[in-house]
């Protein structure tokens, strides 16, 4: 039988080896590290040979009997997992709905996907209707699942409040009628916060996701308000005072990074002094022609920032446990299963975005795109096939992914990051590939250094 | 072990097939950066 796939690498002051497909994470010392580069090729004697003069013979004979025994128990070089034919959701039960209940904004960011928060279109709002019938074609659709997930979009959700404040509502009613769990999340960029609002979020939401991209010059750069003066002095006091009011429950900060902030751990820094604790920085998903645009001329510089920080998130997460940084949180025993693993984010089946006119698009990414229109609330999912294309995206389908150490950590990457590099969903979007890699193995070197 | 130390054993391995693929699960980066995709560092809800 062929050899399983291994991952090894030396990062913050650890030699870690990955077991890819038994997702088993080993800590060696360096002399295991050179061994394997041996095993399974060479002999005992002939890796005793090469080591000669470099490590003790009798240590390279116990490592070598502790690496048999790891091989043996499927620990190491574990073989391809057997999942049969994978078929995923076969009855196409959907959980999640980005609801976009503005596609209209009140700041005009550079960067923004949505083109200003009107994805291309018109300024609309969803109308309560619209939404009614959004969540109920959720809660008929969801099959045995308990756990549904709404997440306010827009645009920016808190132009069109009243509307999200009667959803939560009419959810409430849902949950005892059909016997549901409605997970209610928002996605804001703060303008419009007052204390009704920040009263409210804290009390109906799960999650809230708060944009704002750290330093002051850097958010100020992309984050305009609509009269072309910056948004940071605005923003950040009402954020400020949501996450203190906020008490335990979970939020993010959540700002992009582009071209021009490379040293995006400053930002992240930023926010930690400022004194929100959950961060996600993420980069910027445009067009390569962008004057922002990340593109390969980036890469080494932002996978250093990515090393670096890891370095420096150690140290404060000595001293504060309540520090997250969203790429860099992993739960290596208690993670998803391998089917979560391999199919991913669940986008086009188990998750559809709903416009202000709800129609039905496979994830928000894709809104405003025609060609992925799959339906409509009243119609339900007409183009079938679109949705059979995201459904068998996953990593045994994509070619570059059956080979890739990191397969069951990002689970394929983003759709649709892969159809805007690419314009097909099997083949990655590889600049997002080696930043992920990257945070994959930051993540895991934190660890293993607060394992001590 | 003297010289490997495990930090995870075999999570992409479980016994109980009835427990995998029950789709409670957070579905798609949904509530937390919109814009990737992980998910390594996504929770079990069966944990």
């Amino acid at each position: 039988m062929a050899r399983g796939q291994i991952h090894k690498f030396y990062l913050n002051n650890k030699y870690i080896v990955l077991d890819v497909n038994s997702g088993a994470v080993h800590m060696v010392d360096r002399m295991v590290y050179d061994v394997l580069d041996h095993y399974g090729d060479k002999s005992l004697e002939e890796i005793v040979s090469i080591f000669d003069g470099v490590y003790d013979k009798e240590a390279l004979e116990e490592a070598y009997g502790e690496i048999n025994y790891l091989v043996e128990e499927e620990m190491l070089y574990s073989p391809e997992n057997d999942l049969g034919d994978l078929v995923y959701n076969q009855d196409n039960i959907v959980k999640a709905m980005c609801l976009h209940v503005a596609h209209d904004c009140n700041l005009k960011c550079a960067y923004c996907f949505a083109s200003q928060g009107n994805f291309k279109g018109e300024r609309t709002y969803m109308s309560l209707e619209t939404g009614k019938k959004a969540l109920e074609f959720l809660a008929k659709n969801s099959g045995n699942r308990r756990n549904l997930e709404v997440d306010f979009f827009g645009g920016e959700p808190l132009m069109n409040f009243q509307v999200v404040k009667d959803l939560v509502a009419y959810g409430r009613e849902l949950d005892k009628k059909y016997n549901k769990n409605f997970r209610f999340t928002i996605t804001t960029n703060g303008v419009l916060l007052d204390e009704d609002k920040i009263d409210f979020i804290n009390e109906n939401m799960d999650n809230v996701v708060l944009s704002l991209d750290g330093r002051r010059e850097v958010n100020d750069r992309m984050r305009k308000t609509i009269r072309d003066g910056g948004s940071y002095d605005v923003i950040l006091p009402k954020f400020k005072e949501l996450v203190e009011k906020r008490g335990t429950k979970d939020y993010y900060i959540r700002g992009t990074f582009t071209n021009y902030n490379t040293d995006f751990s400053k930002d992240i820094r930023d926010f930690y002094d400022q004194g929100f604790k959950k961060v996600s920085v993420e980069p910027v998903v445009t067009p390569e022609e962008m004057d922002y645009a990340l593109r390969s001329e980036h890469l080494d510089d932002v996978l250093r920032e990515y090393e670096e920080f890891s370095k420096e998130y150690i140290k404060i997460r000595k001293k504060d446990k309540d520090f997250l940084f969203f790429h860099f949180m992993i739960d290596l025993n208690q993670g998803p299963c391998i089917v979560k693993r391999s199919v991913g984010c669940g986008a086009g089946s188990e998750y559809l975005a709903v416009t202000p006119e709800g129609d039905l698009y496979p994830c928000h990414q894709f809104v405003g795109e025609d060609d992925f229109r799959l339906g409509s609330l009243d119609t339900g999912i007409e183009n079938k096939d679109l949705r059979e294309v995201f459904k068998k995206a996953n990593i045994y389908n994509k070619e570059e992914c059956r080979s890739c150490w990191a397969r069951y950590y990002c689970s394929g990457g983003c759709h649709a990051n892969a159809y805007y590099a690419h314009k097909d969903l099997t083949k990655p979007y590889k600049l997002g590939c080696e930043m992920e890699k990257k945070r994959i193995e930051c993540s895991i070197s934190i660890l293993a250094n607060e394992d001590e | 072990m003297k010289y490997i130390k495990t930090l995870s054993g075999k999570n992409l391995r479980r016994e109980d097939l009835a427990k995998i693929g029950c789709g409670e699960c957070q579905t798609s980066c949904q509530s937390a950066c919109k814009t990737s995709c992980t998910v390594g560092n996504q929770k079990c809800e069966q944990n």
